[in-house]
């Protein structure tokens, strides 16, 4: 039954990706627009340190490492489950009922039905970026900062990945909500690429400890570069990343089925 | 209507940018949700820009840390009104073939979609621009124009870069008569139009070498940057009129590019009836 399922989930899966790599020209600029998106972040930082020699008492190199961790995770994400602020529009036109009818997993058909492979080119420059700042910044390469520099993208994919999910359920009770999940999603990604010593401390506790979104670059930094933390953390802290993963994905779960269950159909 | 030469009045035009008001107007929810994302994401902007002025001296770029305040929280506002990410709803009629109905009215395609998103801006002037100057006036210290006449040449201004912005996009759409698509040109416009007209962060933060050119040859700063500039009166008066005329050139070029593009693309219309 399990192995049926999961024939199913290739299938949907393989007739996606067909699809949308058919009309060849459309496919290419879509990938080169998602890898220009990932390019545009490091811009923004290179730009910002041409006005400032620190940022919130980290120098480029460091920076630099936290964007290029949160780049990519926050890629991968997007690539895997990015799509799902549309459930918005699925719940307003009543396609989410079909979903539900059939005999699988309603948010595991919506990430494999809308998955962009256009966003393969992102994840390839994330990973790219990834490698390049960690050796701009000299990690001192031990088998356990390798196990980290390869785990921090996927833990801080999964943090992002749950706050999609979290926001795109807003859909169930708030229809009209329109894009406020932005301010989570790609708020979080802008949030990550900055140590959290820039922001005031009511945001630093929502963003950073709340959400769990220092989790996703800054404290792995910190321990990728045997850095002390200025706001006082243990050090421990960055091996954390995959224990608040894996917690922030359940809450999204837990909130998905509280959504699910709250949903009546749109009607007519 | 065919044989009917009158050119479309005043009134056409009006109803047209009343439509436009009230259309907007009628999705309060959507308009509360987007004043609170773009607070949010005014908030992580301007920490970045508070942090870059604590590790240096008292101004940045020219901009001490009030005049960053607002040049931040006026340019969250202003998004709403220039409408910088609209969905592509024209190249969607294109594709479609439902365009032939505007074609058909007796009002040129483009002047009846500019009256239409100037009652829009409208309303997202005293909607969607002071929601986000309000939430940053609470926290933080804003710049207030010293000149009055600051004033009077931001709201000229802020509506020169809402038709320079339309024009944008309304060649990002007509780009689907082409390409029957109007994705890639789109994503162009939406990763130009944030990193080179201000809204990531001031111009002024590349090389002046740089920063100066792109202000008076792009379009793209005449949308963000050059209101904030004004707004926050970086240079002198005579300076923020020389502004106003760049402006006022990118409206003129912009939409006589439109009509142009326009006129090829009607040639290259094909209805696919059936």
């Amino acid at each position: 039954m399990a192995d049926l399922r999961l024939t199913a989930y290739r299938q949907l899966l393989g007739a996606q990706v067909r699809s949308q790599s058919q009309y060849r020209a459309s496919f290419v600029t879509d990938v080169v627009g998602s890898l220009m998106f990932g390019v545009i972040d490091v811009v923004g930082v290179v730009v910002v340190f041409r006005m400032t020699p620190t940022l919130g008492g980290f120098g480029f190199a460091e920076v630099f490492l936290m964007t290029a961790l949160a780049g990519c995770a926050f890629a991968l994400a997007d690539l895997a489950v990015g799509n799902v602020e549309r459930l918005r529009q699925y719940v307003r036109s009543g396609l989410l009922d079909a979903l539900l009818v059939r005999p699988l997993s309603a948010l595991a058909q919506l990430a494999v039905m809308d998955v962009a492979t256009r966003r393969v080119g992102r994840v390839a420059f994330g990973a790219v970026m990834v490698v390049v700042a960690a050796a701009y910044a000299s990690v001192t390469l031990t088998p356990t900062r390798l196990a980290l520099l390869v785990v921090t993208p996927i833990a801080g994919a999964m943090i992002f990945g749950a706050v999609f999910v979290a926001t795109a359920t807003v859909a169930f009770w708030w229809v009209e909500s329109g894009e406020i999940g932005n301010g989570l999603t790609y708020g979080g990604l802008n949030f990550t690429q900055y140590p959290i010593t820039i922001y005031g401390t009511l945001f630093r506790r929502l963003f950073a400890y709340a959400i769990g979104f220092a989790f996703v670059a800054y404290y792995p930094t910190l321990a990728l570069l045997d850095r002390v933390d200025p706001l006082g953390a243990p050090g421990l802290l960055g091996y954390a990343s995959p224990a608040v993963a894996i917690a922030a994905v359940t809450a999204a779960g837990l909130m998905w089925r509280a959504g699910v269950r709250h949903y009546r159909s749109t009607g007519s | 209507m065919p044989g009917d030469e009158r050119a479309p009045s005043a009134r056409a035009y009006l109803a047209l940018a009343a439509a436009g008001f009230r259309r907007y107007a009628t999705y309060r929810q959507a308009m509360v949700a987007a004043v609170v994302t773009n607070s949010v994401f005014g908030f992580l902007r301007f920490a970045v820009m508070l942090a870059v002025l604590d590790a240096g001296g008292r101004t940045v770029a020219g901009y001490d840390e009030p005049q960053l305040a607002t040049f931040v929280w006026a340019g969250q506002g202003l998004i709403g009104v220039v409408l910088l990410w609209a969905p592509p709803d024209l190249a969607e009629r294109i594709r479609t073939g439902d365009v032939v109905m505007d074609l058909l009215r007796p009002i040129d395609p483009i002047w009846q979609l500019l009256a239409a998103d100037l009652g829009r801006a409208g309303y997202a002037a005293v909607t969607r621009f002071v929601g986000p100057v309000i939430a940053g006036a609470l926290v933080f210290e804003l710049y207030a124009p010293r000149r009055p006449i600051t004033y009077a040449m931001f709201v000229c201004s802020a509506l020169l870069a809402t038709v320079v912005c339309f024009g944008c996009r309304y060649l990002v759409n007509v780009a689907a008569y082409w390409l029957l698509d109007a994705r890639g040109p789109n994503m162009f416009w939406t990763i130009t139009s944030g990193i080179l007209g201000g809204l990531y962060f001031p111009v002024w933060f590349f090389p002046d070498a740089l920063a100066a050119p792109l202000i008076v040859l792009t379009p793209f700063p005449s949308v963000i940057q050059i209101p904030l500039d004004v707004l926050v009166e970086r240079g002198a008066a005579g300076q923020q009129l020389a502004s106003l005329g760049v402006q006022a050139g990118w409206v003129v070029a912009i939409l006589a590019l439109c009509r142009w593009v326009q006129t090829r693309g009607e040639r290259k219309l094909v209805i696919q009836g059936g």
